[in-house]
């Protein structure tokens, strides 16, 4: 039962045309009702070009994300009514580039997460209130990180400096250090140790802002700083390695 | 050799394997997909790698062919899996009833199945219900339900397959009773154009039905959702099933700091149209409460559908009686009188290799080449290839 009809303002582009405009379509709308699903009942009952990238529809693929009324968000998991805004603004994030509509070209985006060779799944944590089980050494599980780019959309720094690695890189580094599995943490550590690296951010933490699965890459990143500070004073005193 | 061009359509798990093996197997290759690659029901599948014990009391070749390509994928794809097990809880005298034929049809099927006291199975799982009274461990798994297949896509592509997202097969193209190539609409730049090949394949999943009416063949199809239910936090580290014969709600996925409880079933007319039943999304706290009942306060992170094809018979089977596989439906159209048309729908994400494997032999074997399918040995690239 649709209980309300609520207004979305979409940014529309296709390539070839020289700028953006915005599309305005009512949607009906019921209590569960995602900015996703809305989208994707835009595209099957009004205009079947909407473009959207969508995959796992429960905040775990990443895909999703763009910007709702003007934040970074996985409309996956924004219930509409919750936003109470008529309007409901949809743009595509910032600092991608974008190929059409709400679709944005995750190319560079991984291009600079790769350098840094983060395996996929680290350690599980043990539930607080668990015992370490016998027999298994260890429960693994797949890395926050969603690769979802929002961080990259809310960051100053990506947005003024194309050079920037930017958050989302720089926290899939930390992660070499924090648990290598086989990786090489002091390349990672290298990598980063530059101006185009950890050093470049302005500490502002728009990005742990609105990392929507608790990634938290500026505290990542001050913690980048913080090992090769460390480094760097151990090399001044003379103990060259730990 | 003539260079052949097979035309893929559908960029869900099941096209990207036949993808991956046509290209590996020498041939041009050319997918295309409406959205974004596993936009469909890959995407948001429940994310458990079978072990096939599931199926292995009522289902049996089911069962063996999920063993046998869950190992084959922890092979080929290393890194890509939770690879903490599963548990079958028994938390009723009903359940322990069932678990005795439970270990029977895994023993049968070559599944390696453990039979754990309530003791043991706490120290595993300390979240699991106070009722339970005996557990099973299998090699379940969780899979990431897109970053797997982008790793057949990476290679895929790798291997000079051409991927277009964002590009819907509007019209088929025949010359008399011969599939020639497809009519696309391009979203991006909102052209529509033409694609030759010399065979199609329809791996449209639930859509299957709709992209054979194009071509004028019969695919009976009712899509068949169900719904899931993501709650924060990790609940369990293993698989968490319920030791009944498949039901509503026994299965908890972990994923991420996630807990995926699912699924229902129930049929619609469109597959563009699930909708969400509030009393499924009730179903799924109460009957993964009854493994877990940390279910019942965990947060809430989202309730989705998504829809498997229900294969309703078809006239030309009817007649000839014949079908590749239960498992999974693999047509060659030319039982009606059409050509250079193959569907491949139903089956499971853990036997996407599989069906590709036998849709490709028929592929080759329409065409008159000889090519040996090579997937089973080839390390997949990283599913971070597929962007860069
Ligand atoms: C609720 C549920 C839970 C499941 N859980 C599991 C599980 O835990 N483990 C497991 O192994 N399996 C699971 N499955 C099964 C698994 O999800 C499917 O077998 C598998 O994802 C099917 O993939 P596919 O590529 O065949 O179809 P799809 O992923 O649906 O791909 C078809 C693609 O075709 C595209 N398409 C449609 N029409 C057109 C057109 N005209 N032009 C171009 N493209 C088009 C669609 O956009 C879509 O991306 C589950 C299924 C359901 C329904
Ligand atoms: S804290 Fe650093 S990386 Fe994060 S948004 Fe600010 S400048 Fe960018
Ligand atoms: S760090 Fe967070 S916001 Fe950035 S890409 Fe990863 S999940 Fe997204």
């Amino acid at each position: 039962m649709p209980e309300a009809t609520v207004p979305f303002k979409i940014f529309r582009y296709k390539q070839g045309q020289n700028a953006g405009h915005y599309d305005t379509f009512d949607v009906p709308i019921d209590e569960d009702t995602t900015v996703l699903v809305a989208l994707q009942t835009i595209r099957r009952d009004q205009d079947s070009t909407l473009m959207l990238r969508h995959s796992c529809h429960h905040a775990s693929c990443g895909t999703c994300a763009m910007l709702v009324n003007g934040r970074e968000e996985l409309p996956c998991v924004v219930n509409v009514l919750d936003l109470r805004s008529s309007p409901v603004v949809v743009e595509p994030l910032r600092n991608i580039p974008l190929v059409s509509d709400l679709v944005v070209d995750m190319t560079d985006f991984y291009a600079r997460v790769n350098p840094a060779d983060r395996p996929y799944v680290r350690h599980s944590e043990f539930l607080p209130w668990a015992q370490t089980p016998d027999g298994i050494d260890s429960y693994s599980r797949f890395e926050n990180c969603i690769e979802c780019g929002a961080c990259v959309s809310a960051c100053p720094i990506s947005g003024t400096d194309p050079d920037y690695y930017g958050p989302a890189a720089l926290a899939a580094a930390w992660r070499v250090v924090e648990e290598p599995r086989g990786r090489q943490p002091q390349q990672a550590l290298n990598w980063v140790d530059n101006e185009k690296g950890c050093w470049r951010c302005h500490v502002a933490f728009e990005c742990t802002e609105v990392c929507p699965s608790g990634v938290d890459p500026g505290g990542k990143i001050m913690a980048l700083r913080g090992e090769l500070s460390k480094q760097k004073l151990r090399g001044l005193f003379g103990f060259g390695r730990r | 050799m003539k260079n052949f061009h097979a035309l893929i359509v559908g960029g869900g798990g099941t096209g990207a394997a036949v993808a991956h093996d046509l290209a590996l197997r020498g041939l041009r290759v050319t997918l295309v997909e409406r959205g974004e690659v596993t936009s469909g029901t890959t995407g948001r599948h429940h994310g458990l790698l079978h072990s096939g014990a599931r199926y292995a009391v009522n289902d049996q070749e089911s069962a063996i062919e999920c063993i046998e390509e869950n190992l084959i994928l922890r092979r080929i794809a290393p890194g890509s899996f939770e690879e903490n097990d599963g548990l079958f809880v028994a938390v009723t005298e009903e359940d322990v009833e069932y678990s005795h034929a439970f270990i029977e049809g895994c023993a049968e099927c070559g599944i390696p199945a453990q039979r754990l006291t309530a003791a043991e199975a706490f120290r595993l799982e300390p979240n699991l219900s106070a009722e339970t009274i005996l557990a099973v461990r299998i090699p379940d798994a969780t899979m990431d339900a897109m970053r797997l297949p982008l790793r057949f896509f990476a290679s895929a592509k790798s291997n000079g397959a051409e991927i277009k997202t964002y590009t819907e097969v509007v019209g088929i193209t025949k010359r008399g009773n011969t599939v020639r190539g497809i009519r696309v609409m391009d979203h991006a730049t909102a052209k529509h154009y033409e694609i030759g090949a010399d065979i199609v394949v329809n791996a449209t999943g639930p859509w299957s039905g709709q992209v054979a009416e194009m071509a004028g063949v019969d695919v009976p199809i009712r899509p068949s959702p169900g719904v899931m239910l993501a709650l924060r936090g990790r609940l369990c580290n293993m698989v968490i099933n319920r030791m009944t014969p498949s039901g509503d709600g026994d299965i908890i996925v972990p994923q991420r700091g996630l807990s995926v409880v699912g699924t229902s079933s129930w049929v619609v007319d469109n597959p563009d149209n699930l909708g969400l039943p509030k009393d499924h999304v009730q179903r799924m706290y109460d009957e993964g409460a009854k493994m877990i009942p940390r279910v019942l306060d965990a947060p809430f992170r989202a309730a989705w559908s998504a829809a498997r094809p229900l294969i309703g018979e078809r006239k030309a089977d009817a007649e000839s009686g014949r079908a590749l596989s239960r498992t999974f439906k693999c047509f060659d159209h030319a039982d009606e009188g059409v050509e250079g048309f193959v569907t491949i729908t139903g089956g499971k994400a853990t036997t996407l290799r599989g069906m590709a494997e036998a849709t490709c032999d028929v592929v080759v074997e329409k065409l008159g080449l000889e090519a040996a399918c090579r997937t089973r040995e080839t390390q997949l690239l990283p599913f971070e290839a597929y962007y860069t």
